[in-house]
């Protein structure tokens, strides 16, 4: 029950008072309520449960945690080379 | 697509596994938390890969396996009213209760809908203004804000026909509750990542701190779930037991606020009991008496609730981790996702129904 997909906000207005967001999953939209996250912008990537974008996705934190991947490969490929 | 592919990429994987058998030196036992992540271990193998010195068992985190069938058999009960639209996210529909289930309301003429987001069901509300519409509210901190919106929605708008049947409940005191247990086996959790987007992680530190566990917020994709196993592995091998959060692209330290705060205005804290475990303290919300018109439990008397657990289901057991799905003797037998015994086989994030769709069928 607690899974989210993430999805790209490709617009954002209001209904009922209510802040809401149009979101492309690869190529499907969808609607999410953006009203817990005051600061989001068109373009952002966002995580959606139930209807609800409950955070903005990092790109920073992705490439910090993917590039430490990438450089420790690396050095395995170097380990495994000299021995 | 986008923040998913990069975390299924099977070289990185395998890196990380690499990584994992190179840093085990010792048995250990971990916990992860959430059932999304139950079936990402099982659907991707990772059970069938990782050294043998490390034992995953599967926690309690699927809300639909541990709601208790007094409430689903409210939700039944209510469901069967003639003027009530009984709304739901889909998992709910096929638990068992005592005698039926959700989707046999609806095929006795019971007015019982799927729903994708609570507010689908407000505006059911709205548009059916004599309908009384119940939005059965199961889950925990993730899905909570939604469901503390719709009810703020409803105050807003004078939407007085609109209710929910809460059953919410709370992912720290549950794991404090299997960790005080003097059957407990965990040595290290991998917690909820979106739980934790929610709620952040400072009300783990705490119970990383008193029960000397590591607490590792992780995501969902395989090379999440690795990544945070890995960081568990490494703590324990190395004696720290700290929170350290592997899911950096969506969980901060103090989570979502602005959710955190309605879910506050909307629901206080409670004492929940737990389908399979019991009575955990504080471990559940509940609706503030100032939204009490929102309140399913007060709106809607129902008398003479007999709950009767089917007796072969060890549901309980598993959802502590002390059994795998495979070593209950009803396992594929008397229990399959056609004829389930308990929740655990029914939810699409129950432990049993992974082993069941995957073929983890034992010995």
């Amino acid at each position: 029950m607690c899974l989210a997909i993430p999805g790209k906000v490709t617009k954002i207005y209001s209904e009922n008072g209510i802040k809401m967001g149009k979101i492309d999953y690869s190529g499907t939209i969808n609607t999410a309520c953006l009203e817990y996250l005051p600061e989001i912008k068109v373009g952002q990537y966002t995580l959606v449960h139930a209807g609800f974008a409950l955070s903005i996705l990092n790109d920073d934190e992705v490439k910090k945690s993917l590039d430490a991947w990438e450089e420790l490969g690396e050095i395995i490929k170097d380990i495994d080379n000299k021995s | 697509m986008k923040y998913l592919d990069e975390f299924r990429d099977p070289i990185l994987a395998k890196k990380i596994l690499a990584e994992i058998h190179k840093t085990v030196t010792k048995p250990w036992v971990i916990m992860e938390i959430c059932g999304g992540q139950t079936h990402s271990i099982i659907r991707n193998g990772i059970d069938q890969v990782l050294p043998k010195e490390i034992e995953l068992d599967h926690g309690p985190g699927c809300p639909v396996c541990v709601t208790p069938l007094e409430i689903i058999d409210k939700a039944i009960a209510i469901a069967g009213k003639p003027n009530v639209i009984f709304t739901s996210f889909g998992d709910m529909l096929r638990v068992p209760g005592s005698k039926k289930d959700l989707f046999m309301v609806k095929s006795e003429g019971g007015d019982v809908r799927a729903v994708y987001s609570p507010l689908e069901a407000l505006t059911i509300a709205k548009n059916n203004p004599k309908k009384e519409v119940v939005f059965f509210a199961v889950g925990f901190e993730t899905t909570a804000p939604g469901n503390a919106m719709a009810i703020h929605q409803a105050a807003k708008e004078g939407i007085a026909n609109f209710s929910e049947l809460v059953s919410h409940v709370l992912v720290p005191p549950a794991m404090e509750a299997l960790l005080s247990s003097p059957e407990n086996r965990v040595q290290g959790y991998l917690a909820a990542g979106h739980v934790c987007t929610i709620m952040g992680w400072e009300e783990y530190d705490p119970i990383a701190e008193k029960y000397q566990v590591p607490i590792v917020p992780t995501g969902f994709e395989p090379v999440d779930v690795l990544e945070g196993i890995l960081l568990v592995v490494k703590q324990l091998e190395e004696g720290r037991y700290e929170v350290e959060n592997q899911y950096l692209r969506s969980v901060k330290r103090e989570g979502n606020q602005p959710a955190q705060e309605l879910i506050s205005k909307i629901y206080k804290i409670t004492d929940r009991k737990w389908r399979g475990i019991g009575e955990i303290p504080q471990s559940g919300l509940s609706i503030r008496e100032q939204y009490s018109a929102y309140d399913a439990n007060l709106k809607f008397s129902v008398e003479d609730i007999q709950t009767n657990e089917p007796e072969l289901c060890i549901s309980g057991v598993i959802l502590q981790g002390l059994k795998k799905p495979n070593e209950c003797p009803a396992f594929g037998k008397e229990c399959t996702p056609t004829t389930p015994l308990g929740a655990t086989m029914v939810s699409s994030e129950g432990a049993c129904a992974a082993y069941y769709k995957y073929q983890r069928m034992g010995k």
